[in-house]
């Protein structure tokens, strides 16, 4: 033990530790739920809706249960009565209207890929094609499936609820009590000021994360065993109980290697639903595994809303107000987190300025599409979109650079902690500084100069620079806050650190990690906190069993919750190891201080290393009386505040005129995100933030036709960008320390994803902005690139060469006639 | 029913496979050589990446009765007497995973890389990666694994 002492190291955060996950990831020594086989395990196949919108009029299965070494089919009428309702766990507002939500559809299916019969046989390819044999008759239904028409109950998408409108959810800083009246901002601004107006579309997406969905539920022994890809084994686990009707202490989930999520697996599934109603029926171990084009098909969706936006001003440039009215697509159905997306995005808005009066509407609306949910950032991109690109917008209206009329009206440093107009409290940032040297790393004068210089020449090939200066609230949540929103739970975390005799650390963690990296940065918190090696902590997490408690990983909460939660317990573990030190040492309590995991007694060379108390507590011969022979200790943690990261990203896109192709010239962000406790860590979590963000501005969306079928339902047609699709990136950070938690972090998982959208698309229209350009709608393809720029040519250009993928150029088309005019000839 | 005879990771395997099965399969099930993965169903991800005869393969695009006669080497057959492959060591001391699932097929895609082209540029590792898929760490990591196990990070 007193070698494991002497390898005591401090300084462990801030570290560039390389992984402790790699070597079993690397080596593929891995524990993917879909590798998982039990004795006389079952596979289960899902027959799903190929319409939009259709009544089930029978269900003939007698095909499928005759078929070779199938054991059940069940349909929605079999499990009805016990099946219940997949949970909604944020009802936005109390009158909210939200259908029923069987996981196998009964009489009525409203999306194409809805489950309406489950297969279940003893391998899954005889299950799959046992499933082709199930002979299901529909009645085809008009489906609702445009957002707008949506909105204006033109079809109905559950005709049940008589409408598609599920919830109106407003904030009013003039109501509020917390800023002024917007529409009075706005009039006046009419009047003699500065009035932008303009309406966005945040496209459609996918999650895409690698790993396909999987569970397996083993129903023998006294608890039900369900492993499942998932990012939430706590949450999926007391819902299952609550729906299910079977005592939580009965259910155990695990969720072994995840094979990342990035909010896709922040739900309860009909899948897991269905998995477990098999398992309980026949006894039998069962286990479903997705393909990739039921995962893109029928995991939860994400974004899809039009923004339609009121910014006033005066002539000089300073924000006066901003209003904020949005459509949210919620799909098929009201999911786990989906009605209240939009509102996380609801105080973001406003982002790093100062502005006097806002308002935010958000208008929910039902249709026959796959349902939306949480997807990285999960509400704060579409708010850092929309806000960026207006900026932009006023700083064109004033012919001044984007970045001035930003400064004028972002927070100073020395106003922190500044309270926003929606009532937030920023405890701390520094825009300028971070502005500073990102413009420095990009060379932001030069690059403007070339960017003249290709205008004046009529360079085919033009040079746009984009902008973002983000921030957002992350570290989802203090719980009161999320009580006040109708949130159905609570935002803490919880820790636990166990003292092994051997001086080796157990530390049990309620964040479920699925590529964060938890088992490495919660080591280094550890080591350092208690002075015990790196090597010597051992992180524990998912799996319920194990980690009994929790509220799992998603909206950059990980580190800002649970690693405070962390902190707490490693110094009750400190505070309780003292008075034994104390003890043993023959000193007073009050003599001791610990330092690099060490007890000495002020003023003499007598000391204890920690790991010796942990073993003298375990033998327990000779404890100060009435002492607890325990070092062991919990801490759950609420916290006090949202975590404000921010930044400032710039983007150099050259764009040729000639074809509408976008090649990316230059990328830098520089990120403020308090300190950070594993710099390698950091990188990884900005770059591929990154590039899920220009993803969004540049490739991905799902497109349906028009029947309602999703079109993108392969990686063939889903863009998810590939090496060569993508640029290295130049990264940075200042650091302006929380001051909500101890270790002085903030959240950054989702930081890149929010900030880097609006810097594209920027850049794109930035590029065109001679053409007449003022938008450029979502993914910018070069047919919409392209398009943009001939819009105002006098009959001229040729026509737009097809696209790659023919039904994005029909889809374009579509859109446009949705409204999306500003797409085609904005710049009136 | 075939009958197959195939080499993977070294170890000689008999086994009667139906027709259709899919290498992938044939791996994760028969042999539970479970760190070769699927992550789609149109051959367009590579996490399913292998070496037959020592080029890489996207196993869920060859029937495992193809194998048979053939020597397949995965991901779990890479390092040799707990020493790891190279590419393995740059992945790790590069940070080039995340959540690891397509890191298998990334490695065994950029080891196949490497062969041909032992000194590639960013361009030609970044067109040598196209047919694999990563959703979390944007690529930028994994081009620096590669450049570092090519010696020619600098
Ligand atoms: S599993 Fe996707 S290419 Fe093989
Ligand atoms: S590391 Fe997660 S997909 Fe590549």
């Amino acid at each position: 033990m007193t070698a494991t002492q002497e390898r005591t190291s401090s300084g462990e955060v801030g570290r560039d530790r390389r992984r402790k996950e790699d070597q079993r990831l690397i080596t593929g020594r891995t524990r993917w739920t879909d590798n998982i086989q039990l004795p006389g395990m079952l596979h289960l196949a899902m027959v799903r809706s190929p319409f939009a919108h259709a009544r089930i009029t029978s269900i003939d299965t007698s095909e499928a249960k005759a078929a070779t070494n199938v054991v059940a089919v069940l349909t929605g009428e079999d499990v009805k009565d016990e099946q219940g309702s997949l949970p909604n766990a944020w009802p936005i507002t109390p009158d909210q209207k939200a259908p029923p939500h069987p996981s196998i559809a009964v009489d009525r299916v409203a999306f194409a890929g809805e489950i309406v019969a489950v297969v279940v046989a003893r391998s899954a390819a005889e299950a799959r094609d046992a499933a082709e044999l199930v002979d299901v008759d529909y009645e085809e239904l008009p489906a609702a499936l445009d957002l707008k028409d949506a909105a204006n109950d033109t079809t109905l998408a559950h005709p049940d609820l008589g409408t598609n409108k599920s919830a109106f959810w407003k904030f009013d800083s003039a109501e509020a009590g917390t800023g002024g009246n917007v529409d009075e901002a706005i009039e006046k601004a009419r009047g003699d000021g500065i009035v932008i107006e303009r309406e966005y579309r945040q496209q459609r997406l996918i999650p895409a994360f690698m790993e396909p969905r999987s569970v397996v539920v083993d129903p023998t022994g006294e608890q039900i065993t369900v492993w499942s890809a998932t990012q939430i084994p706590h949450i999926l686990r007391f819902l299952m109980a609550a729906v299910l009707g079977v005592s939580e202490a009965k259910i155990r989930v695990i969720a072994p290697d995840v094979g990342g999520g990035f909010g896709g697996k922040l739900q309860t599934t009909p899948e897991e639903w269905a998995t477990f109603m098999a398992a309980r029926r026949l006894g039998k171990p069962c286990k479903y595994t997705e393909t990739r084009s039921e995962s893109l098909m029928a995991g939860h969706h994400g974004r899809d809303q039009w923004q339609k936006l009121t910014l006033s001003a005066t002539k000089d440039g300073t924000v006066t107000g901003l209003k904020v009215e949005l459509l949210a697509d919620m799909g098929a159905y009201i999911s786990l987190v989906g009605g209240g997306v939009p509102v996380l995005g609801a105080f973001m808005f406003n982002a790093i300025y100062k502005f006097p009066a806002y308002q935010f509407n958000c208008q929910t609306v039902l249709t026959n599409k796959t349902w939306t949910d949480a997807y990285r950032g999960a509400g704060r991109p579409e708010a850092t979109f929309a806000i960026e690109r207006l900026m932009d917008e006023l700083a064109v209206e004033l012919g001044v650079d984007p970045l001035e009329v930003r400064e004028k009206n972002w927070i100073k440093h020395e106003e922190f902690p500044f309270i926003t107009v929606c009532g937030l409290e920023y405890d701390s940032g520094n825009y300028e500084a971070a502005t500073a040297k990102a413009k420095e790393m990009f060379g932001y004068d030069e690059l403007r100069a070339e960017q003249q210089r290709r205008r004046d020449s009529g360079d085919p090939v033009q040079l746009g620079i984009g902008v973002s200066t983000f921030t957002e609230m992350c570290g989802l949540a203090p719980s009161r806050v999320l009580g006040s929103l109708d949130y159905g739970a609570g935002g803490w975390e919880h820790a636990s650190v166990r003292m092994l005799p051997t001086g080796k650390v157990e530390v049990i963690t309620g964040a479920s990690a699925h590529g964060q990296g938890h088992e490495t940065a919660w080591s280094q918190i550890v080591a350092d906190r208690l002075g015990v090696a790196f090597e010597d902590v051992e992180v524990l997490h998912g799996d319920t069993q194990i980690a009994h408690k929790g509220l799992d990983t998603y909206g950059s909460r990980s580190l800002v919750v649970g690693g405070e939660a962390l902190v707490k317990a490693a110094d009750k573990v400190v505070e309780k190891a003292k008075p034994i030190a104390a003890h043993l040492l023959e000193a007073s309590a009050d003599d001791l201080e610990f330092s690099g995991g060490k007890f000495s007694v002020k003023g003499t060379d007598k000391g204890m290393a920690i790991g010796e108390v942990a073993l003298a507590t375990f033998a327990a011969h000779n404890l100060p009386d009435g002492v607890e022979p325990s070092l062991d200790s919990d801490a759950t943690y609420d916290p006090v505040n949202f975590s404000f990261p921010h930044g400032t990203h710039l983007c150099a896109v050259e764009i040729d005129t000639e074809t509408g192709g976008v090649k990316m010239r230059k990328y830098v962000c520089v990120d403020d995100i308090g300190n950070i406790v594993n710099p390698l860590i950091v990188s990884g979590q900005v770059h591929g933030g990154l590039v899920q963000g220009i993803a969004q501005a540049l490739f991905e969306e799902a497109v349906h036709d028009e029947a309602g079928t999703l079109v993108s339902a392969s990686f063939v047609d889903y863009l998810v960008p590939t090496a060569a699709d993508t640029i290295s990136f130049d990264t940075a950070h200042t650091t302006s320390p929380s001051l909500t938690n101890t270790l002085g972090t903030k959240g950054v998982g989702e930081a890149g994803t929010i900030a880097s959208t609006p810097a594209v698309v920027n850049a794109v229209v930035d590029a065109i902005r001679h053409f007449g350009v003022d938008d450029v709608q979502m993914p910018c393809t070069p047919a919409r690139i392209w398009k943009a720029i001939h819009a105002h040519d006098q009959g001229g250009g040729t026509p737009t060469p097809g696209d790659a993928a023919p039904h994005f150029d029909e889809q374009d088309v579509a859109d446009r006639t949705a409204g999306a005019d500003d797409t085609a000839g904005g710049a009136q | 029913m075939t009958k197959i005879e195939v080499t993977v990771d070294g170890a000689k395997y008999a086994d009667d496979v139906e027709p259709r099965m899919l290498l992938v399969h044939y791996l994760r099930e028969r042999l539970g050589k479970t760190g070769t993965v699927v992550g789609c169903d149109t051959s367009n991800c590579g996490a399913c990446t292998v070496h037959v005869d020592g080029r890489s393969v996207k196993s869920c695009n060859m029937l495992a009765v193809q194998a048979d006669g053939h020597e397949v080497t995965t991901v779990e057959g890479l390092a040799q007497d707990g020493e790891l492959h190279p590419v393995q060591k740059a992945f790790h001391e590069c940070h080039a995973l995340q959540c690891g699932y397509c890191t298998p097929g990334m490695i065994m895609q950029s080891i196949d890389l490497l062969n041909d082209n032992p000194n590639p540029s960013e361009e030609e590792i970044r067109t040598g990666l196209e047919g694999n898929l990563c959703r979390c760490t944007g690529y930028h990591n994994i081009v620096k694994a590669v450049q570092t196990a090519a010696g020619g990070a600098q």
